[in-house]
């Protein structure tokens, strides 16, 4: 059986199939449903220094092969992921990642401070790229003068593999790659949703409290795929790509158009077990095509 | 309760109307439906949709023991539910179910009890009646619609316990809106509702007003239907923001931050 490990700086990933996170919760939500010890990784739900209530609701309307989501960051803040997430998931065997966001840089080190000494978390992944958030978030995301702020104050507070979660709702993703390369991030996950905006025409406001909200789902994953090739040409560190994955041959594609890894996101609504039949499709590909390491495809598009 | 995704098969669509459906689902590998208690509900897969992506979350409306079907009453809400109600007999559908948590029990067994459903949010009022009353229970129905063919499962009802009606049209039971019958003006102890917000609000607030026990079954639009994905809450007074899918849908109207 070909083999179908990789790694992400020093995060050894048994598989390249991570779950995406806010998709996912903390793993736990879907135990019933699968064996979380196959995954390649679970990237919890974005956690904050504080506690936050997230956004109104109406937090979610479904689109064209896709959804908008306006949740904005809601969770019981890092202190509390430490006391009582962590100790139910660090024996996990597999690894357990933390989307890391805030509104201020500070926050975005407080918390980083906090995880870097918890011996199970071998990785964060740096948020500057969540869409519902008024402060920080995507703002950071944006410009490369904000990502580069955020990356190198956090880089100073983690020591361990710090992925760097993109936005694309931007002009040029390869130049904020480049930018958080510069500051020392260990790989870049593309991408965060797409802005996006549904209205009801019947009552003429706006489906999301927000307004507007973060599109995903397959309407995006051309798109995705496209800004991870070009990011895979643009910079030396990994890249994990994700939007709108629902099959193995879609992790696929993320995979030859450069990705190391992959996230899995809002298929997870649809079928729990998804991921499940994305590891496996990813192990039948390789003995099919007589592939001894999935490393040999990474970035394997033939041009 | 542990949670399955269980393929099914609809082993008979029972068209009520144009606008509602009866889907009775038997599992395709012959294992008997999942337990599951009122107020619970499935998410279903919508096959071949060209319109819609998620699942639909739908109330648990009976499980049939003895046939081993699980009921799902549906009504066409859009494309999603549309697809479904037109389904054909036979056709296979995925399903994640048991979702969510259950209405709880009035005190004594004498306990005066009303069981509100409006339109299809008859449907877990059903289940529930079913159960209160082989728990020994007296089961009281306030049941309300647009006009007569729109009430759903009358015989069904009538066959647990006393029933009462509303239609908007006059055209059985009394004439008007479900929260003006004159038997909600009765002795309760415990009321349970489910229907359009509009009806449960109003339901809550005579609740609240006359002091009385109340229940609420929430449908809050939402995607993963298992507390992962934070769309569908609902602001309480005891914790914030929760998820109705994992931590409702049904709420105790103390709990709700309603302007009633």
């Amino acid at each position: 059986m070909g083999n179908l490990k990789v790694n992400i700086k020093d995060l050894y990933l048994k598989n390249p199939v991570m779950t995406a996170s806010g998709t996912f919760g903390y793993g736990v939500e879907f135990a019933d449903f699968i064996d979380l010890n196959r995954l390649g990784g679970i990237i919890v739900k974005g956690t904050t220094i504080n506690h936050r209530e997230g956004n109104p609701y109406p937090r979610m309307v479904e689109t064209p092969s896709g959804m908008l989501n306006a949740v904005g960051l809601q969770n019981k803040g890092v202190n509390y992921f430490i006391e009582h997430i962590y100790p139910r998931i660090k024996d996990l065997d597999t690894e357990v990642i933390v989307n890391v966001s805030g509104a201020k840089v500070e926050d975005y080190v407080a918390v980083c401070e906090k995880l870097d000494v918890l011996d199970k978390i071998h990785a964060i992944e740096l948020n500057i790229s969540c869409p519902n958030v008024k402060q920080g978030g995507m703002a950071f995301g944006t410009t490369c003068a904000g990502a580069s702020q955020v990356v190198r104050a956090a880089r100073a507070a983690f020591g361990k593999t710090m992925i760097v979660k993109l936005s694309p709702n931007v002009t040029d993703i390869t130049e904020i790659a480049r930018a958080v390369e510069a500051e020392g991030a260990d790989s870049v996950s593309l991408v965060n949703t797409f802005l996006g905006m549904a209205i009801d025409t019947e009552t003429r406001r706006p489906y999301l409290s927000t307004v507007t909200g973060g599109l995903s789902g397959p309407c995006i994953r051309p798109i995705a795929v496209r800004m991870v090739y070009q990011v895979a040409h643009s910079v030396k560190i990994p890249v994990i790509g994700l939007g709108g994955i629902m099959n193995g041959k879609d992790a696929l594609e993320f995979i030859l158009a450069g990705a190391t890894a992959v996230q899995v996101g809002t298929a997870n609504f649809i079928d729990p077990a998804i991921t499940m039949k994305i590891i496996d499709y990813l192990e039948e590909y390789l003995q099919r095509h007589n592939i001894s390491s999935i490393g040999e495809i990474i970035g394997g598009v033939t041009i | 309760m542990k949670k399955y995704i269980c393929d099914f098969f609809i082993k008979e669509n029972r068209r009520i109307n144009e606008n509602y459906s009866l889907l009775k689902l038997s599992p395709v590998d012959g294992s008997d439906v999942v337990r599951a208690v009122a107020g619970q509900f499935v998410q279903v897969e919508v096959p071949d949709s060209k319109s819609t992506f998620l699942r639909r979350p739908i109330s648990i409306n009976y499980i049939d023991r003895a046939d081993n079907t699980l009921w799902l009453l549906i009504r066409n809400a859009g494309n999603g539910t549309k697809a479904l109600i037109e389904m054909e007999n036979y056709r296979k559908l995925n399903l994640v179910l048991p979702l969510g948590n259950g209405f709880s029990r009035p005190g004594g067994k004498d306990a005066k009890v009303l069981l509100v459903g409006g339109g299809v949010g008859v449907a877990p009022m059903y289940y529930l009646g079913t159960e209160l009353a082989e728990e020994g229970y007296g089961v009281n129905f306030l049941l309300g619609a647009r006009r007569d063919s729109d009430l759903l499962e009358l015989d069904l009802f009538n066959n647990i316990g006393t029933v009462y009606c509303s239609t908007e049209d006059g055209s059985a039971g009394e004439k008007g809106l479900i929260t003006y019958n004159s038997a909600l003006n009765l002795s309760w102890d415990f009321i349970y509702c489910c229907g359009p917000m509009p009806m449960m609000k109003a339901i809550a607030r005579y609740a609240a007003k006359n002091g009385i026990e109340c229940e609420v079954s929430l449908e809050n639009r939402m995607a993963c239907g298992v507390g992962a994905c934070l769309c569908c809450v609902e602001d309480t007074s005891d914790k914030g923001n929760v998820c109705v899918c994992t931590e409702g849908p049904v709420f105790n109207i103390k709990r709700l931050k309603w302007e009633i």
